[in-house]
This record gives C-alpha cells, structure tokens and sequence, in this order.
C-alpha cells in the first residue's frame, strides 16, 4: 500500500498536474485559525506543510519570520501543535501533513518521543531545515522505521556526488531548493534554469516525487506544471499578515489564494 | 569526554565536527554545505601554509600591532593584597579589541577566494567595526548586521564601521541584540553564498567558523606564553587567567596555548555575563545550568525554553548578551579544563570603577566583568599567584551606558 504522501502525488499525476503542497504557519494567528486555515485549504492542496515556528530561523525571510513570531507571541507550544494536526486529521477532507521547522524543537522533545507522537498525531513527513545529509542519517532511518516520510532537500549548491548520496537516502518524496535564497525571495534565477537541475535530479532518480519550493507564487507557479509537485509557502504567510493588518478573514482570503493556484496549475 | 594533548583543541573536533561528540556540528540548510565545505578545504590547507602564516603575521604585526602589552597592575596588586595581578591589554591592537585577529584572517581567506563582498554579524560593534576596518584594508565591500537594540547603546562603534564605508544592517527580528543579527547574517549568507563571504563574529556558528576564530584569537596567548617567559623566566607555577565570556573567542585565545599545562599550574577562569542582580535573563549559559541545544548551526549549552526555542538575554554589555556559548566553552567545561562562573551587571560596573580608580586602564564592560571575578578571588591568593586578566576591549564604546550608570566623571578622560 502507498503511503498517503505517495497516494497524493499518484492522484495528482493521474489528473495531469503536479501536486500542490502549502506551508501555513502552525499558530499563525492563533490555534484555532491556523486549524480552520489548513481545513479550508485543504479543499484545494494535495498536501499540507506544516510549520512549526523557532524563533532563530536561519533559512527564512521575511514573511515566514513575521507568520513564526506572530505564533510564538500568541504561546503556541510543541504539543498544541500537534493537537493542530490531529484535530485536522478527523476533519472529513483532511489531506497528508508535513512538519517543517528546526531541529532544536525536536531534539528537545527527544527524537523518539517527537516521532511517536507525529505517528499518534497523523504527520505523514518531516521537513527538518537544518539537519542535513549525512547528519540526517541515523534520524532519517528512525523516521522510515515509524512509517514518517523523512523529505530530503537538495539546493543549487548540493554537488553531482552529493545529490546521488542524498537521492539514494531519501524516502519517497524530495524537495528542490529552487535557487539561492531563504524562503519568501523573488525568483532570481529562470524557470528553465530550475527545470533543467529538476530533470537533473529526476533522471538521477525518477521513481522519487521531487518538489520544487522557493520562489513559487501566483505569478510563477504555471511556469513549472511539468513537475511532481510545487511548494508555496511564503506567498500564504504574507496573505495572512495582508488579512490581518486589513481587518479581514485569513482563512477567506488564504482559501481563495490556494483555489486560484491550484487553477493555475490544473 | 576528554581533552587530547599535543593536538590544538580547534582540531579535534570528530569527522561531523562535534567536539566531544557531542557540541558543535554543522546544523545548516543544506544550500550552506557547500560553501561551507569549500571553507573548510581551504582553511585547512591555509593554516599549515607557511606563506600564508607568514602573510598573516606580518598583518598581525604591522597593521594590528603585535604584541599587545602585557602589564602589571601594581596599584591594584597593593590594594587587593593577595596575587600579583596583571593584565594582557589586548585592547591595545588597532582598533581597540581582539576582534582584529578573527575580522583579519577572514579577509584574507576571502580575498584568496576571490570574493569580492564580507558579511558579519557584531553585537558589541567591535566585531563589526573590525571586519569593516579590515575590509577596507582588503578592498572588500562590507555588510554588518546588527540588532537595532544594540546599534541604540553601542554608536561609537556604529559611527566607525560606517566611517570604514561598511553598511551597517539593522535587524529588529526577535529581541534586537546579537542572536538576531547572527541569524540575519546566515540568512543573507543562505541567499548570496555564491558571491559573498561570511565571518562570524566569534567562536560560535558552524564548526569551521567556531576553528577559524579560535585560531586566529589564540595569537593573545601565544604572544602572552613568550610575555611569561621573558618577564619569569618560565611559565609561572600558579598562574590563573581571567577571561570574560560571550560567544567566547577571546577567552579561547586567551588560554589555548596554555591547554596542555595542568590545570593546577594554569587555571582558565572564565566569566559569563550574569544580567541585572534581579533578572533571571542571564547571558550565562555555563554557570546557570542550561541544556544543550541549538543554535546559529552549533549544539551547545543554550537559554532556552522546553520546547527549544531560544530565550531572550539581558546585560548591561552587549557583547556578552548572548544566550548561547562557544561549543569548545561547552568542551572545556565538560572536559574540566575550565571553570566557569557569572558576574552580574552591578559587579562588573563596580569593578570598572575599581580598576579606573587604582590604574591607567579603562577595560571595556565585557572584561570589567572579569575583573570583577579576578579582583575578589585574588584576595585568598598567595603572593606567588599571578593573576591575569584579559582587557579585551576598550570602554571608549560604553561611554553612554557609563556616563548614565555613574555619571560623567567616570567617562571624561576617554
């Protein structure tokens, strides 16, 4: 049987488009907004990044700082969380759930108590920004053993020799960091550029979903429909803050956005 | 855990690049591993290079000016009666602090990678004053992050990195201070790595950054060794070395030299920054017990809450207002070598006081709080015991914080 990561990208493919994967802040602007948020969205997504906010984030700008801190200030803690998921996972249209955030929240959880309870919980994978390969290794394996997709990243950095070693430990879905930058930056470098090392990786290896994140908007989105799956994350984040400072309903204004995505792509 | 002799503490760190197996490490996003990787490769290579040893000592002796002096304090020896207590005023080298060392060495590595931007963070400002003074002497073009927080108490040092023709970048993520300018710095680096080169402040950061600064800061205690020697005739049989600690990079130049003495011989003391007497923000992560987790890419002992996100600090010294700590503090500490205790805001201010008062000194407030330490524990020291702090840097950068603390006679002959 697949699992529900891999079932989201079969079905995506069968309707003739790449799967469309959100990240929404966990918290952001409050618990029970972030739930209604992923609820509403989830009518549009093929698969829901979850991220579970740090406030020292090396690797994210601006918008997704402003989502964290936002979430961190209104007292979201590990396990509201995970309460987050598992009340999304018994809603009737639930969609697989990803975890994105840093290492620290799970090494002081304690990496086997972290992973029971995203089992227990219903987190399908794990994000893990700054813990790559090979320190990934041991940690990745664990993951496998609770059935949780361990998502390797790549980047435009990664070399030839690195990017077989990382494709060969990964799971079953991959995530390409589109080009140098942190999360939420314009698209500095040509959709060809970024579909030539995606076909790089695929030929490397082609039973793997790969996901293109970075840089992916309502303006570029349809640039890249030949592909596993695309990420939009910092775009949401900012609709959020945009609802917010305007008086209006974010989960209104984010389910719109997502509806119009998934259109584009479809 | 256990110190090796006969090998610098710098290189032995395991293949991952955790001392002790357990602190440090290379906890990045993937986009950094490369550059990070090429660094590696290159310092490496370097820091066994003759000419490039060469090429440094002679900027470490004609630009930064070395050695710095090494001074008795005997006003404050008669007043304290106990150890002879002496001072290395490191504070001495161009520009006021031991930044230099770590901002110089950075450069030059960028320059021979052909890079053509340097990035840093500072809190204090003296890191980025530094690395903008040595940009300039490179002909790099220099971006400084700093937390808003910081740039508000700290403007001697801003007005010199901007007069150095650096950018000085505000950051007013999080609580404003040096934890979020090192996150911003590794943000920008994430996004321009092909083009820029990074130089953390101090012996934090990934692994390779934590051994680039350690080898460039352990000059203080190379030029300190010969210092010993020519003054005692050998390295003193009770010989204790005071240091205060932020990120940690000069006290771990301060003692690396001296690593494989005994610590009965040479006692590392090292003093954290313990907050205002009534907060419980202390920048000290040592004294107070912290648990290891992660921060800026490095494990370490770390102010958190339980969840792992990362906690506010407060001191009077931005410099120390950090709640993380070198991974080779974290070694040192396990391993017993060093020992590690806190000054509190108040403390330190009074030992400023105290060491202006007795000498011709003005020991910035990070090294004040060492002198705090220093001064209360010579006082149950033998005669023979020699005592030394290391004035790291210059109270020129204070003089607000001091001038509103004690007033303006304090502040007037700087």
């Amino acid at each position: 049987m697949l699992n529900p990561i891999s079932l989201a990208f079969k079905k995506a493919k069968e309707d003739k488009r790449p799967a469309l994967l959100t990240y929404t802040v966990a918290g952001d602007s409050s618990k029970k907004q972030s739930l209604e948020i992923l609820k509403a969205i989830s009518n549009y997504a093929d698969i829901l990044e979850v991220g579970v906010p740090h406030n020292t984030p090396v690797a994210d700008g601006g918008q997704i700082q402003t989502s964290s801190y936002r979430a961190i200030k209104n007292g979201i803690k590990m396990n509201d969380i995970f309460k987050i998921v598992s009340d999304f996972k018994k809603s009737k249209n639930s969609k697989p759930v990803i975890f994105m955030g840093y290492y620290n929240m799970i090494f002081q959880y304690g990496e086997n108590n972290f992973l029971k309870k995203c089992k227990k919980s219903g987190v399908n994978g794990l994000i893990v920004v700054d813990l790559p390969w090979p320190e990934n290794k041991i940690f990745s394996k664990k993951c496998k053993k609770n059935s949780i997709n361990f998502i390797q990243l790549l980047s435009p950095t990664t070399s030839n020799k690195r990017l077989k070693s990382i494709t060969k430990d990964s799971h079953d879905m991959i995530y390409y960091i589109s080009m140098l930058s942190t999360t939420g930056g314009k698209l500095k470098v040509s959709p060809k550029k970024i579909l030539s090392n995606y076909n790089k990786i695929k030929k490397i290896s082609p039973k793997k979903n790969c996901v293109i994140g970075f840089g992916i908007t309502e303006k570029t989105i349809s640039n890249f429909k030949n592909t596993d799956g695309l990420v939009v994350g910092s775009q949401i984040c900012k609709e959020i803050t945009r609802s917010l400072s305007n008086r209006q309903n974010p989960v209104i204004n984010v389910s719109k956005m997502v509806s119009k995505l998934r259109k584009k792509i479809s | 855990m256990k110190l090796k002799k006969g090998i610098p503490v710098i290189d032995q760190g395991d293949r991952l690049g955790f001392w002790g197996g357990k602190f440090g490490g290379n906890f990045v996003p993937e986009t950094l591993k490369k550059p990070i990787e090429d660094l590696e490769i290159q310092f490496n290579k370097l820091k066994n290079d003759k000419y490039f040893i060469r090429e440094r000592d002679k900027y470490f002796k004609n630009w930064i000016g070395t050695p710095t002096r090494f001074i008795k304090l005997n006003n404050l020896t008669k007043h304290v009666g106990g150890a002879q207590i002496w001072s290395k005023v490191v504070s001495d080298a161009n520009g006021g602090a031991h930044k230099i060392y770590n901002a110089t060495v950075h450069c030059l590595l960028a320059k021979r990678s052909g890079k053509k931007v340097i990035i840093g963070d500072t809190g204090a400002g003296y890191a980025g004053k530094m690395l903008s003074m040595a940009a300039k002497k490179f002909g790099l073009k220099c971006k400084i992050f700093m937390g808003a927080k910081d740039i508000n108490r700290q403007q001697p040092n801003v007005k010199a990195m901007k007069k150095n023709g650096a950018d000085v970048i505000p950051v007013y993520s999080g609580s404003q201070t040096l934890v979020d300018a090192v996150s911003e710095c590794m943000r920008f680096w994430v996004a321009n790595c092909d083009t820029t080169a990074m130089c953390v402040g101090s012996t934090v950061g990934p692994a390779i950054f934590v051994r680039i600064c350690g080898w460039s800061t352990s000059q203080i205690s190379r030029e300190l060794k010969v210092q010993l020697i020519n003054e005692f005739g050998e390295v003193p049989k009770k010989l204790k070395l005071y240091n205060c600690v932020g990120g940690g990079s000069s006290s771990f130049g301060f003692w690396n030299e001296f690593m494989d003495y005994d610590k009965k011989q040479v006692e590392f003391i090292g003093v954290e920054a313990g907050g205002p007497t009534k907060s419980k923000r202390h920048a000290a992560p040592l004294t107070y017990g912290s648990k290891i987790g992660i921060l800026h890419g490095a494990a370490q002992y770390v102010n958190q809450d339980s969840d792992g996100q990362i906690e506010e600090t407060e001191s009077i010294s931005a410099g120390l207002d950090y709640p993380g700590i070198s991974p080779l503090h974290c070694f040192l500490k396990d391993t017993k070598r060093a020992r590690y205790t806190a000054a509190s805001d108040e403390e330190a201010l009074k030992a400023y006081q105290i060491v202006t008062k007795y000498e011709n000194l003005r020991p910035s407030l990070e090294p004040s709080h060492a002198f705090s330490v220093a001064l209360k524990e010579s006082k149950k020291f033998s005669k023979d015991t020699i005592v030394i702090i290391n004035s790291c840097g210059d109270a020129y950068k204070d003089r607000g914080i001091l001038e509103q603390k004690l007033g303006k006679k304090y502040v007037k002959s700087n």
